[in-house]
């Protein structure tokens, strides 16, 4: 009977800056052996019976909320999904008030999706469980980041490794986009080089100060990068002046078949969904073969799970 | 190391490589032969046990006798005890484990929740023909009715009382020990 | 009314005086009193400030009476050391008639914890679109000189051209909130490398300095007097600095949290932090110290803005705007201004009361102790250092952004007009 030191995850997962390289790397070598679980005839573990997980959603998300829910119910957790939508910040029943509510429920860990940055990081300050951020605002989406580096790492990578030397390109709404920042992070901290693409506008002052590249022409950038990431674009930014017309983003922002044609052979497309297809990304590209956004999805299981796993299926509280 | 702590050797190198044969035999006397075996060792000193005995009943069955690792990490009961492990990865031979006589295969027999706990990974995994236990050391204080098939030796040990084993894969030198009470 | 000898105090020159008070006025102020009083204070080990005067502070009264009323924003200004403060026309219904701005310094008269003045609003209901009555608010009792649309910016070009021209008749100062609407829609924090990071919208620092730029060529050209409120970045200092040596009459005031507190700290997203400017960088944080060292940010005034404590137990971007800063800025004035070696105690005394009671034409009030002087006076020790607890404050708001921070000095004694409103570090019940 020996015991393991193992690395041990922050007591909440707000922000991928809250990990460390290990840390990172310990959720994706765990998600790669839960992913067995999904191909098992049964994919019901006990690990987590009797704990509660609350899925508080405060915009609709339904795919992240249910595969958050599959991860959870795959780990025997009993889920409560409270959804508060329309309840704005400033009317109704406060965040802080709901803490409360959700803690004296016995709740062991909430799952938050929140409009506000910020939010998770107040959340856990209100209240004894563990929280897990499932984006805040345009702050950023942890668990999104995470399956998109176990993606990546599945076809580019191997099982105990990290992305070292890979070349990453992100595209489109940078400035709006949680799932940018927590991919930069998490891509920087596993030895990847990231390539932002997006027009200026979209891209927040201050970026300097992010361990990335910065470019405006996707044409240059295509065939250098192992991977490439479109982000969802919404058209209501053009009434903002972001940019001209949802036409000219997609002329020459967008991902299209002539575009596609200029990444290397093996070079992997993701996009964190839902699609604008015909706006950020074409129909050929989303479905075409290099095409790994399906995989994102089922992979989204996984990846929860290890974070439940790692966050619950111990004593919750001693960590650091 | 155990500053203050008595600590005494109970098995040395030739004595853990006598008693794996010695298991091997008997693994082959009770199953009539090695055909249809599948051992399984429990992470982390059980798989590369399990590894050393397929390679000695191979070795005098004249054949390639499959092994793989079962974590059970998922299903331990006392989870909620310490901080959350890392998973080892689950490694079973092509062919799974339908119609099998899995023998499991752990360094030491205590409270008997471990292979409880195993026993409910194996579930998982398929369904074997039958299961069958091997440990290197059964030390007793057992809380859940288990026993082993083959045993490797028998140690009456006091409950507080630690039981080290050590085997030259990880820890450079094949031994088991006991070190006195209260020791970290 | 008693009589008081401070005995054994300093004065901003360093002279060891003792201050005799009487009627009102000091009657002495010399190393060995001549007459004998009825009550001795002990001033050892402090400086004796001109009472402090706050050129920026929401009472809140009338409308938001649960965040502060007069009664318990003066009472928090006399602990801090002032004895004269101006308050915002913000409140509900807005100060921009007569009737309010009387009613707000009726109300501080009846505290009497100290001097209040009103500001009066530069457009009705703030709204930006038509000017308030400027001139009835200027005859009437409360004697308003100085017009604020404070929280927020007078944006329409003409509109600040003609409050500027207008306020000329009656010696009025437009105060002004320098703020780009258009570039800070639902802005968050200071724009930059942690906003960023933290995914908050960005509150750019030249919609303060492109508003700056205009108004004080606006100033220049109709011959006004401007003020600019809560100064928060280099580039507005830099543009200050020029007007100045232009010989244009601008003054400005930066606040005692945008001298010592910097935008990383929002990183902890607890609204404590959010404040309208925002906490900017180190590097403002260098220049706004500097501008106010050589007289180009010409006072310190606290913009005071309390807010219960549901405004800020939320998400940031939910919370409101806002920090207290009355009990502190003296304290906070030393550790950034004076510990530094920035600032000597006599320019403290020029920047927290004698300058600011100029630029408000607040009569009787900033005045430096004299012979023969109002008796308004604030006795600080320097040398006592205390952590600051959000509970202790007496403010009815506990928004401070300076919880848990160590802060040199304390307010000893306070003499309003001849009474004391602190004595020993304790509030004397009125």
């Amino acid at each position: 009977m020996s015991l393991e030191v193992v690395t041990e995850l922050p007591r909440h997962l707000l922000s991928i800056g809250d990990l460390n390289h290990d840390q990172a790397l310990l959720i994706l070598d765990t998600a790669e052996e839960l992913a067995k679980i999904s191909d098992a005839p049964i994919k019901k573990l006990p690990t987590l019976r009797g704990r509660t997980i609350v899925n508080l959603f405060y915009e609709d998300s339904t795919r992240t909320r249910i595969s958050f829910e599959a991860a959870a119910k795959r780990l025997s957790a009993d889920v409560i999904n409270f959804s508060a939508k329309g309840s704005s910040v400033s009317k109704g029943e406060s965040l802080k008030d709901t803490a409360l509510t959700l803690q004296a429920m016995g709740a062991d860990a909430v799952v938050l999706r929140h409009p506000e940055s910020g939010a998770a990081n107040r959340l856990a300050g209100w209240t004894n469980g563990v929280v897990i951020n499932a984006g805040d605002g345009t702050h950023e989406h942890p668990t999104q980041a995470l399956l998109d580096a176990f993606t990546i790492r599945r076809h580019l990578g191997s099982v105990g490794s990290d992305l070292k030397g890979k070349h990453i390109s992100i595209v489109g709404d940078v400035l709006h986009s949680r799932v940018a920042r927590s991919n930069v992070l998490l891509l920087n901290l596993l030895g990847a080089k990231v390539t932002l693409v997006a027009p200026p506008t979209l891209i927040p002052v201050g970026v300097e100060s992010w361990p990335v590249e910065v470019s405006y022409a996707i044409d240059e950038v295509l065939p250098e990068v192992d991977a490439v990431m479109m982000l969802r674009v919404q058209s209501e930014r053009m009434q903002n002046s972001f940019f001209p017309s949802t036409r000219e983003y997609s002329r020459l922002f967008g991902l299209n078949l002539d575009r596609m044609n200029l990444l290397q052979k093996g070079a992997l497309i993701l996009h964190p969904g839902p699609m604008n297809r015909g706006l950020e990304i074409s129909a050929e590209c989303a479905d075409g073969v290099q095409s790994v956004i399906l995989e994102q999805v089922a992979n989204g299981v996984s990846v929860r799970m290890a974070v439940l796993y790692l966050l619950l299926g111990g004593n919750i509280g001693v960590g650091s | 190391m155990n500053a203050g702590k008595p600590v005494k050797t109970v098995l040395e190198q030739g004595d853990i490589s006598r008693a794996l044969t010695r298991i091997a035999h008997e693994i082959i006397e009770k199953n009539r032969g090695s055909e249809n075996l599948l051992l399984l060792g429990i992470p982390t000193r059980g798989a590369y046990l399990a590894a050393r005995l397929a390679k000695i009943i191979g070795s005098i069955d004249k054949r390639e006798i499959p092994n793989g690792v079962l974590d059970i990490t998922l299903h331990r009961d006392d989870l909620r005890s310490r901080p959350p492990r890392a998973l080892t990865p689950t490694v079973i031979p092509t062919g799974g484990v339908e119609g099998k006589i899995v023998v499991l295969v752990d360094d030491v027999l205590f409270s008997g929740r471990t292979i409880r706990a195993a026993l409910d990974a194996l579930g998982e995994v398929g369904r074997p023909a039958q299961v069958q236990l091997a440990v290197l050391v059964d030390r007793g204080h057992r809380q859940l009715p288990i026993r082993a098939d083959y045993v490797g030796k028998n140690l009456p040990t006091s409950a507080d009382e630690i039981v080290r084993v050590s085997i030259s894969e990880i820890d450079e030198i094949d031994q088991i020990v006991i070190a006195g009470a209260n020791e970290s | 009314m008693s009589t008081y000898l401070i005995k054994d105090v300093e004065l901003v020159s360093g002279e060891k005086v003792e201050i005799g008070i009487a009627d009102g006025v000091i009657m002495e102020l010399s190393n060995k009193a001549s007459q004998s009083y009825e009550n001795i204070l002990d001033g050892s080990g402090c400086i004796a400030l001109p009472g402090l005067v706050d050129l920026h502070t929401h009472l809140r009264e009338p409308g938001r009476e649960d965040a502060e009323t007069v009664l318990t924003g003066t009472r928090a200004a006399a602990r801090g050391g002032y004895t004269a403060v101006f308050a915002m026309a913000n409140t509900d219904p807005v100060a921009d008639t007569a009737g309010v701005v009387e009613q707000v310094v009726r109300l501080g008269k009846e505290a009497g914890w100290c001097q209040v003045f009103a500001v009066g609003a530069v457009t009705k209901d703030l709204a930006g679109e038509s000017m308030a009555e400027l001139g009835a608010m200027a005859h009437s009792a409360a004697q308003v000189r100085v017009f604020s649309d404070d929280g927020k910016c007078v944006s329409d070009s003409q509109m600040m051209r003609r409050a500027l021209e207008y306020v000329r008749q009656f010696d009025g100062v437009v105060a002004q909130h320098a703020q780009d609407p258009k570039l800070t829609v639902n802005a968050q924090m200071n724009e930059g490398t942690v906003s960023a990071r933290l995914g908050l919208r960005g509150w750019p620092a030249v919609a303060e300095e492109a508003i700056i730029a205009r108004d004080v060529l606006l100033a220049s050209h109709v011959k006004s007097r401007l003020h600019i409120c809560h100064v928060s970045t280099a580039g507005s200092v830099d543009i200050i600095r020029w007007a100045k040596s232009r010989g244009i009459d601008v003054t400005a005031e930066v606040t005692p949290h945008h001298l010592l507190l910097s935008d990383d700290l929002v990183e902890s997203y607890d609204p404590k932090f959010k404040v309208n400017p925002p906490l900017r960088s180190s590097e403002d944080i260098a220049a706004l110290r500097m501008g106010l060292a050589d007289g180009t940010i010409d006072i310190v005034a606290t913009d005071h803005a309390p807010h219960p404590a549901e405004d800020k137990e939320c998400e940031w971007a939910g919370a409101a705007n806002g920090m207290i800063g009355l009990e502190t800025a003296l304290s906070v004035v030393q550790k950034t201004m004076v510990d530094t070696g920035l600032l000597t105690w006599s320019q403290v005394a020029d920047r927290m009361s004698i300058t600011p009671a100029k630029i408000g034409r607040a009569i009787g009030q900033g005045i430096a102790l004299a012979v023969g002087a109002p008796a308004n006076i604030t006795i600080y020790d320097p040398s006592k250092n205390k952590v600051v607890v959000a509970q202790e404050q007496i403010s009815k708001s506990k928004n401070t952004p300076f919880e848990g921070i160590d802060l040199p000095g304390q307010v000893r004694h306070v003499f309003f007009q001849g009474n004391p409103t602190m004595i020993s570090t304790e509030m004397v019940a009125r």
